[in-house]
């Protein structure tokens, strides 16, 4: 693979295919699009095949001056490659979902999706600060259109909402990077990771950048332009706002907020802290309460990004690969969550749970998919859920009981509300004659389901595949973190050692 | 590839050739497969339990695959057996074999049995997994595994809304405990550095007496470990407090109640306090703790026992009250007097559920006792297989000479607690005995209310319906029973009946279904004659080989209490047993009678101590309450309303710019970025 560029090639073919899309007929769109995602999973393939695992931090690295010190930098860790894994096997996912359900300006639409493959790519891929920048807002554009074009009734609100939460973080971004820029005298990132910056500075620049990651993560009470950018999307739009563009915040807060700030980040940790707990109890709480389908995982995956980011600030290293899990975990779970959304709504074009009942009656294959998902979500053991909310949990435990008790309690809203959600639409009687005429699902969708469901597993049983490219990426941001990492709250005292401990201790000692 | 491999993995494999093959693999093939596989791994596990039981075997751990390293976080799939493990293999495959068995008779009219019987084995594989773990993820593995073939099994008939709020219900409150369950392995690795339960058990004791902030206070490290698991013990296991879920899920087919709610899965918490007994013996805080809580959901179950009217929900509060002697027992100390009441009550609380199973298969699904009677000529077999549950359940036997098997466990038990000599644990003493007398009573109350008297059937529903559908009318009113009909149609009695029966004539259950019970009556007469020498004597230490704490100093004890002790059981067995044939075959207005003077504590009781009413009230409907509250008033009216409707607003009213700034927001976005751009390049190139 030396001096084969790759990251670009695999920038390129969206963007041809992109082009490709607006100038074929439009009934042939989505075959080029298929196609181009397609080449772009296989590519992703060779790239995690060739990774060299325990190798050099960077890999694939391209470099090419552009113009006045403007370069195109690309390069990546086990973190990068991961979630361009993800975003490569998601992609086919999403114009599968498109398939029959988009019936207007499909060349349109088809080319938006790839040009935002290609950005969101090129969000992990870049390697310099500015390249990083143009992805990390750009790549809105896309999704803003899909909303906004093909999205449901209320779909101008929805953008518009969209629109301004990002863009008042991303202003204020713009502006630390400005600064760094000055002060380090490079916008080269991995140089950027190990600069120090001082400390007093590192305050503000950190309150900069958790602008703009906290509203794309998106973190509580900058939320609640995710349930309506979801409920309007088409299916497709869903499955990758929910699967890649939430993981670019977490993204940003492993690449930049916690190796550039790490001080800022421990003296944050609390803040995190407090507005992930507050994210697992409320939106788990009006998760509970939803009759929309879509707004009602969509307000399940706000309780799941606060899991990432409590492990995020854990400062160790479960809670680090824990959140990287959780991370992938979601980006499959919710995608797949979304499309068995997707499913019956093209069937019914309802997202109304009351309006369906009874699915496992006359949708069984349909039921099985749907109820792995929903145990996925909740973190059965097994399932690539458990892992990630484990190491999550397990790691800021080590830096807060508090914090681990309140975010543990996702663990039993989380049930309540996914089984009641299952409850009501594949359980019971059928209540509604055309809920009930539904068939079930068909090759195309079979396709969807099952290679998503094979990874959930995969990821639950055998975890290792995925957390160890990632393994010396999070060990040496650990050993950045290990200076800043605030004390935890345990502190295990030894006891006077007692004569050993025989049942003659428990005498008189009654409760 | 070795024995237990076999064992632990073909009910999953044929738990997923049964579950995906489904309909296409059509009913006998899905029924013999998972039949099947497990009487292989019954066959396989009962070697392993008799060299253990012969003292040939050792503990070893045969490695699966490897799972998680994160740090200095290192767990592994892999498959532990001892001698802890070898009693729990024969009692899940030996159950379930026999559950799976039973339910071809019992579930031969359902159209969806290969969906069934895939449930049936994948709940024993999750349990396998839960008893053979060598890490504490593993068995939070089971044990989530097994809630959820609980929740699926609960919910097998999901067109029945009560089925599936059971279900729901089950799942939810079983994982409050697995909060705990979760905290205490979290608590544990950070003071272990590890979740090996060797690792850890053999670490406990040097942790004794030292302190750990928790929650923001300082506590005993292991009291705050140990209270955590068990924690989720008592989810799992339903004590007092998160027991709520247990009599609910009888919406289950009955051979699920008799294998996950009665035999196995509900045993998982006293099993996870014997494997770790090591720990909890490092706290006498926490062993304290598992003494009342056993002790009040023996006496509190017992008591709601004796009025509820639903044969399995009186077998539901049995087993609840039963876990609570095993949860004493442990918390004394009497690990091995638990684990031995956990063995014999496998035996015979299945029996007792599958013979109830029977009944009701008998009485075209009337599950209401009050509508039974006389049932014994009808179906002597299922009567004498129940009667042989209950005195196995009951204690029945002769002090020092001979007796059936629960009259050794429980005496075993209750000896123990007053050996023990703590306050608490004459507590638990006082209150296993009285426990004992209400068991006594209810369990023989549900005999002759079964089989005594005079048939009773002809206020039944069902009964009508079924003597109904037999008079020819194709009219099938109890579709709200959510599943197929029964097939006892065949019934030719016509003109009026004054004897009770409405002219019903109930069927002796099929060969497949009786088998399981005489099995299971053999086990229920003789399991503790034949196993008390190796769970609970002296000497008894060379067999569990350190698979758990075991004090020979207790059992020297034990053999030491007064005699009055030894003959209290019998005492108070005897007594339930009188009153129980006051009650309902002597005098049967006596019952009555009782519930006018004592109206409101018939009340309490029938209601199950208002827990359910309690929880809706404190739980659930502020849940909901808050969830819309921060809906509606947090989400819409606030951030919404001063967030991005508030700046619309402003923006709305503002100058004539920023308005139209607002008619094309993509071009004002893409204008920000331009804008940004700009400035970026012209900064690099000042610079």
């Amino acid at each position: 693979m030396t001096g084969f560029p790759i990251l670009s090639v695999m920038l390129l073919v969206p963007l041809v295919t992109a082009v490709a899309c607006l100038l074929v007929d439009r009934e042939q769109a989505r075959t080029v699009a298929l196609v181009g995602t397609l080449i772009d999973f296989v590519l992703g393939m060779l790239l995690w095949a060739n990774f060299d695992t325990g190798g050099a931090q960077w890999q694939f690295t391209e470099h090419a001056a552009l113009f006045a010190g403007f370069e195109w930098k690309l390069g990546i860790d086990g973190i990068a490659l991961m979630l361009i894994a993800l975003t490569v096997f998601l992609m086919p996912v999403c114009i599968g979902a498109s398939w029959l359900s988009i019936d207007k300006r499909q060349g349109e639409y088809y080319a938006a999706f790839m040009l935002m493959e290609t950005l969101m790519i090129g969000v992990f891929a870049a390697q310099d600060l500015f390249l990083f920048y143009i992805m990390f807002e750009a790549g809105l554009i896309p999704m803003y259109l899909i909303i906004g074009i093909w999205g449901g009734a209320e779909r101008i609100y929805a953008s518009y909402k969209f629109f301004l939460y990002t863009l008042l973080g991303s202003v204020l971004m713009l502006i630390a990077m400005f600064w760094m820029v000055n002060e380090a005298g490079t916008t080269d990132i991995p140089t950027l990771m190990v600069y120090n910056f001082p400390v007093h500075a590192q305050t503000w620049l950190w309150l900069a950048f958790f602008a703009s990651f906290a509203v794309k993560m998106p973190m509580w009470p900058v939320h609640t332009w995710l349930p309506d950018a979801h409920v309007q999307a088409p299916t497709g739009g869903s499955v990758i706002l929910a699967g890649v563009l939430l993981k670019m915040g977490g993204y940003g807060f492993i690449r930049f907020s916690l190796p550039m700030f790490p001080e800022a980040s421990a003296q944050f940790a609390p803040l995190i802290w407090g507005l992930s707990m507050a994210a697992v109890v409320i939106t788990s709480l009006i998760a509970l309460v939803q009759h929309d389908m879509k707004k009602l995982i969509a307000y399940s995956s706000v309780a799941h990004m606060a899991i990432v980011t409590i492990g995020l600030f854990a400062f160790n290293e479960q809670g680090l690969e824990g959140s990287m899990i959780v991370m992938l975990s979601h980006g499959l779970v919710a995608g797949a969550l979304f499309l068995c959304v997707g499913v019956i709504y093209d069937r019914l074009h309802t997202r109304e749970i009351d309006r369906y009942g009874g699915l496992a009656i006359n949708m069984p294959k349909y039921a099985l998919f749907f109820l792995l998902f929903t145990m996925a979500s909740i973190g059965l053991p097994g399932t690539s859920g458990f892992v990630g909310e484990f190491l999550s949990l397990l790691g800021v435990y080590q830096a807060s009981s508090w914090v681990a008790l309140i975010c543990t309690t996702g663990i039993i809203l989380g049930a309540a509300y996914m089984l009641y959600l299952y409850r009501r639409v594949a359980f019971g009687e059928q209540k509604n004659a055309d809920a009930a005429a539904m068939p079930d699902l068909d090759a195309r969708e079979w396709a969807m389901m099952v290679p998503l469901a094979a990874v959930v597993l995969w990821m639950g049983v055998y975890p290792q595949s995925f957390l160890d490219p990632m393994k010396k990426d999070i060990a040496a941001l650990d050993a950045r973190l290990a200076q800043a990492r605030p004390k935890g709250d345990a502190d295990v005292k030894m006891g006077a050692p007692k004569p050993a401990a025989e049942h003659e201790a428990h005498e008189g000692e009654a409760h | 590839m070795s024995a237990i491999h076999i064992i632990v993995f073909l009910p999953l494999l044929a738990a997923i050739i049964a579950g995906l093959g489904n309909k296409q693999l059509g009913n006998v093939p899905a029924k013999v497969v998972t039949t099947g596989a497990l009487f292989i791994s019954c066959a396989l596990s009962w070697p392993i339990f008799l060299s253990f039981l012969s003292g040939h075997a050792e503990a070893h751990v045969s490695p699966v695959l490897h799972w998680v390293t994160s740090g200095n976080l290192d767990f592994a799939w892999a498959l532990r057996v001892d001698t802890l493990t070898a009693v729990m293999l024969v009692v899940i495959t030996s159950v379930s074999a026999l559950v799976h068995l039973y339910s071809w008779g019992y579930m031969s009219d359902e159209p969806d049995q290969p969906r069934f019987f895939a449930y049936l084995s994948l709940f024993t594989f999750a349990m396998l997994m839960l008893v053979t773990a060598d890490n504490l993820v593993q068995m939070f593995f089971g044990w989530e595994g097994v809630g959820l073939a609980s929740y699926l099994l609960i919910g097998f008939w999901f067109r029945k809304p009560s089925a599936n709020a059971a279900a729901m219900k089950a799942f939810v409150v079983n994982r409050v405990g697995d909060l705990g369950f979760m905290m205490g392995i979290f608590g544990t690795f950070l003071v272990f550095g590890t979740v090996s339960i060797p690792a850890i058990l053999e670490a406990a004791p040097g942790m004794a007496g030292s302190t750990v902030g928790f929650l923001g206070h300082r506590f005993d490290t292991m009291t705050v470990l140990c209270l955590l698991l068990f924690i989720g013990a008592m989810g799992k296991s339903a004590q007092l407090g998160l027991h709520t879920w247990l009599p609910d899920a009888m919406e289950g087919p009955t051979p699920v109640s008799a294998l996950i709610h009665a035999a196995t899965m509900v045993t998982a918490g006293v099993f996870m306090v014997c494997r770790l007994s090591p720990m909890f013996e490092t706290s006498p805080t926490a062993l304290g703790f598992v003494t009342f809580i056993g002790a009040a959901t023996c006496f509190f179950a017992a008591t709601i026992g004796t009025t509820q009217t639903d044969i399995k929900r009186v077998i539901a509060y049995s087993t609840c009250s039963q876990l609570g002697y095993m949860f004493f027992a442990a918390g004394v100390g009497a690990y091995g007097a638990a684990m031995f009441h956990l063995f014999t009550h496998a035996f015979f609380k299945a029996l007792l559920f599958l013979g109830a199973g029977s009944v009701i298969h008998a009485m075209h699904h009337e599950q209401d006792m009050r509508y039974y009677g006389g049932l014994r000529k009808h179906i002597p077999i299922t009567f004498w297989a129940m009667t042989a549950g209950t005195l196995a359940i009951t204690g029945v036997g002769i002090v020092d000479v001979v007796g059936f098997a629960g009259f050794y466990s429980k005496d075993a038990i209750l000896e123990a607690a007053f050996a023990r000599g703590t306050e608490l644990s004459h507590f638990a003493f006082f209150m296993g005995i009285f426990a004992a007398l209400l068991t006594s009573f209810y369990s023989w109350r549900l005999v002759f209310l079964t089989f005594f008297g005079k048939p009773r059937w002809e206020q039944s529903e069902h009964i009508q319906h079924a003597v109904h559908d037999a008079h020819g009318h194709d009219d099938h009113g109890h579709e709200g029973h959510g599943h197929a009909h029964h097939g006892h149609d065949d019934h030719g009695h016509h003109g009026h009946h004054s004897d009770g029966t409405a002219g019903y004539h109930p069927h002796e259950s099929p060969a497949v279904m009786l088998t399981p019970l005489v099995i299971l009556s053999i086990g229920a007469i003789f399991a503790g004659l034949v196993f008390n020498h190796a769970f609970v004597s002296e000497g008894t230490g060379e067999f569990w080989k350190g698979s758990l704490v075991f004090s020979e100093h207790l059992i020297h004890a034990m053999h030491q209490v007064p005699h009055w002790v030894k003959w209290a059981p019998f005492t108070v067995m005897a007594t339930g047993l009188l009153i129980a044939w006051y009650a309902y075959i002597k005098n049967t207005k006596f019952p009555a009678a009782l519930v006018d003077q004592f109206g409101f504590l018939y009340r309490f009781l029938l209601n199950k101590w208002y827990f359910d009413e309690l929880y809706h009230f404190i739980f659930v409907r502020p849940a909901l309450w808050l969830g819309r509250v921060f809906w509606k008033v947090g989400d819409i009216g606030i951030i919404d309303r001063f967030g991005p409707n508030g700046a619309a607003w402003v923006v709305a009213k503002g100058s004539r710019a920023a308005v139209k700034l607002q008619s094309g927001y993509l071009y004002s976005y893409a204008l920000v970025m331009l804008i940004g751009l700009t400035l970026a390049i012209s900064w690099v190139i000042a610079q």
